[in-house]
């Protein structure tokens, strides 16, 4: 994220980031770090804790001729701007008939984080993956994050980032094509990150990995999982997971967020009203995030969030081993 | 039918400029105001006569149409409020910018969209400004930014565009224009507290026309000062039924800002005949007697005309001939905006997203789908 972030400010003099703690504090969660040090206060910018005004005056800058980074502090902090991400950026190029693009990059950690109960650990995806005109990615390798960052500042329509606090402390391999300054990764394309046969298990953001883990372990029971990172809430790349299940007749979708009108929800709607609803053995499972605020005990938290052994079990529910 | 030449006037007869005297502004947190004298030439006068006529009788034609059902939805009208919208754009540029909330269309009159395509986008016809696709409260043009529906979010993009005004040392300013009820909205103050620390090159500017909807303002805000709301902003309060006030203060505000002092306010206090939109009498708050009140003694438009005949800048007769020509146009854009026909049901899916190929949209249900080119 930070070489992300790096790159396109070296790129493109349009691009600059503003949020709180961005710049002196090197980021609340040090993805900034070093960038303010190396351009400066017009490029990166300390917000107060203003996310309405500021999300909004980002939006205004992205109307002319500029390309904000918008940082929130975390998701669930914005809710306090989401009429501007909502009303004044998805809607804009719409109800201008395409004459104002709003380019801006809403980004910021998404979802449960470790014991920080309720109110910080909400899931975002469903929420801003159900409106037009917006952009929604989900990353989970370090791949993912930087290739989708870059797109996203790249992209001339607003695109709201979903990271993951928890993940910005686990280490990803990251291939020789992805260090290079150009290294893109395309919005609206999921990516198959372990081939299968037996069963699909899709999911976007930390729980991919949950799945790859899952994966491993049904493997020496001689279930083979293929496991598809969506990468881009919207537009969803359904035809990748349709193509999967066509081959495997099973699936299981996995998210971190509530099940109700979720993720997984729309996969189900999708794969029913597509071709791949006649290839299914077995009606579509979701994993998700218990139906309930977050608690903050650990026991209650571990329970409240997608765990390998619940994929495992949803997997063989499905395939009624 | 020959027209009668009642009376002839040589323009040589007219005065080429006269100077008037105007009301002093109340000002906040600054050693003085603008001038209290406002020179106007014959054909700036003409001009904004012209402009201001030409605004009422289109705010007027819509409220006709939508009393018709040929105009739907909210329809907020200006009418009364016409002498800020000129007397503003008559200090600024071209190249400056201005963004408002929904009360818009004598704003997207000035800043240069025809009364055709205005009328027409509140038909919602194929030849409105924003192709049918927006209405009433979402025009744009060129360094016009609308026409936005959501009560204070406009006054944060404002300061946004301020903010890239300044990012690229352009001397331009952005004008960030609300109401005396958004006036208490929270992120005025967050934005208020941002232009300021970054010394945005934004003039915040309320147009306190007395009501928020059916609220007047004793009843919603603790301070009815709302040139001092900006705390430590400085503020001016305008007559803004006077359009040579407006244009003074305006052009007092501009260059404040241009000199890179940072954020300035201005209060503009105004009147709207109408009610708060076509679905609000305006009766139920206010009195009969106040708005005849004001339509006797203050018309930004009667105003006008009084000085410049008073003054020898235009004949009685001359500003008739305004009066006619503004009819036949708005009576010609009426036309077309009754008779152009609706958005192709092809123009659903587009402009969902910018500079973006060519994708596919869902419908109602999943069998129907439209094309979406940017």
């Amino acid at each position: 994220l930070n070489q992300a972030l790096d790159e396109e400010l070296e790129r493109d003099e349009r691009v600059f980031l503003l949020g709180e703690e961005v710049a002196q504090y090197d980021g609340a969660y040090k993805i900034s770090r070093g960038l303010w040090k190396k351009y400066g206060d017009k490029r990166v910018i300390d917000t107060p804790i203003s996310e309405m005004g500021f999300a909004g005056i980002a939006v205004g800058a992205a109307m002319v001729w500029l390309r904000p980074v918008c940082e929130f502090m975390t998701f669930n902090f914005s809710m306090q701007a989401i009429d501007q991400v909502i009303n004044s950026a998805a809607k804009t190029c719409y109800m201008s008939a395409g004459s104002i693009g709003v380019p801006i990059v809403f980004r910021g950690p998404n979802g449960a984080s470790a014991g920080v109960a309720a109110q910080h650990s909400q899931c975002f995806a469903a929420w801003y993956g159900h409106c037009p005109g917006l952009k929604v990615v989900s990353p989970w390798s370090a791949e993912d994050a930087k290739g989708l960052l870059k797109a996203a500042i790249r992209d001339d329509n607003p695109v709201v980032m979903l990271e993951n606090e928890l993940l910005y402390g686990v280490p990803f391999e990251i291939s020789e094509q992805a260090q290079s300054k150009d290294f893109v990764v395309p919005i609206g394309k999921a990516k198959i990150e372990r081939q299968g046969t037996h069963i699909t298990l899709v999911a976007h953001s930390r729980p991919v990995g949950h799945c790859v883990e899952a994966a491993a372990v049904l493997a020496k029971e001689g279930v083979e999982c293929e496991v598809i990172n969506l990468r881009t809430i919207r537009p969803m790349d359904i035809e990748t997971v349709e193509t999967s299940v066509a081959k495997t007749n099973h699936l299981v979708t996995v998210e971190g967020g509530w099940p109700q009108f979720g993720v997984g929800a729309e996969i189900c709607a999708r794969i029913m009203e597509g071709p791949a609803f006649n290839y299914l053995d077995a009606p579509v499972v979701r994993v998700t995030g218990a139906d309930v605020p977050m608690p903050y005990a650990k026991i209650l938290e571990d329970n409240c969030i997608p765990q390998v052994k619940d994929i495992i079990f949803a997997v063989k529910k499905t395939l009624n081993i | 039918a020959s027209r009668v030449v009642v009376a002839s006037r040589n323009y040589a007869d007219f005065a080429s400029e006269a100077t008037f005297e105007i009301k002093k502004c109340d000002i906040h947190r600054l050693e003085e105001g603008p001038s209290t004298t406002a020179v106007l030439t014959r054909e700036e006068g003409l001009h904004y006569y012209k402009t201001m006529q030409t605004i009422r009788r289109m705010e007027l034609k819509s409220d006709q149409l939508y009393k018709q059902k040929i105009i739907r939805g909210f329809c907020h009208l200006y009418d009364g409020q016409e002498a800020c919208c000129v007397g503003l754009e008559a200090a600024i540029k071209p190249t400056d910018h201005v963004i408002t909330a929904y009360r818009a269309h004598g704003f997207t009159y000035t800043r240069g969209v025809s009364v055709r395509e205005i009328l027409a986008e509140l038909t919602g016809r194929k030849g409105g400004c924003a192709k049918g696709k927006g209405g009433s409260m979402h025009m744009y043009t060129k360094n016009f930014y609308g026409g936005n529906g959501i009560v204070g979010a406009q006054v944060p993009l404002g300061a946004g565009i301020a903010l890239a005004c300044k990012y690229f040392g352009r001397n331009e300013v952005c004008l960030t224009l609300y109401g005396d009820g958004a006036a208490n909205q929270g992120q005025i103050f967050e934005t208020y507290n941002m232009a300021a620390l970054w010394k945005l090159p934004c003039i915040f500017i309320c147009e306190n026309n007395r009501y928020g909807m059916g609220t007047s303002v004793e009843r919603a805000a603790a301070s009815t000062d709302y040139y001092k709301r900006g705390d430590f902003i400085p503020g001016l309060r305008v007559d803004g039924m006077d359009v040579l006030c407006v244009r003074e203060a305006a052009k007092f505000a501009a260059e404040y800002c241009r000199a890179g002092k940072g954020p300035i306010l201005m209060e503009l206090q105004t009147y709207r005949y109408h009610g708060h939109s076509m679905s609000d009498p305006g009766i139920s708050y206010r009195t009969r007697e106040e708005i005849q009140e004001v339509r006797s003694k203050s018309d930004p438009i009667t105003s006008l005309k009084d000085r410049m005949v008073n003054s020898n800048l235009a004949s009685v007769e001359e500003l008739k001939e305004i009066d006619v020509a503004v009819r036949k146009e708005i009576e010609e854009a009426a036309q077309f905006a009754t008779t152009d026909p609706e958005p192709p049901l092809e123009e659903l899916g587009n402009h969902v997203y910018f500079n973006e190929p060519p994708f596919e949209v869902r419908g109602p249900n999943q069998w129907i789908r439209y094309k979406s080119v940017s």
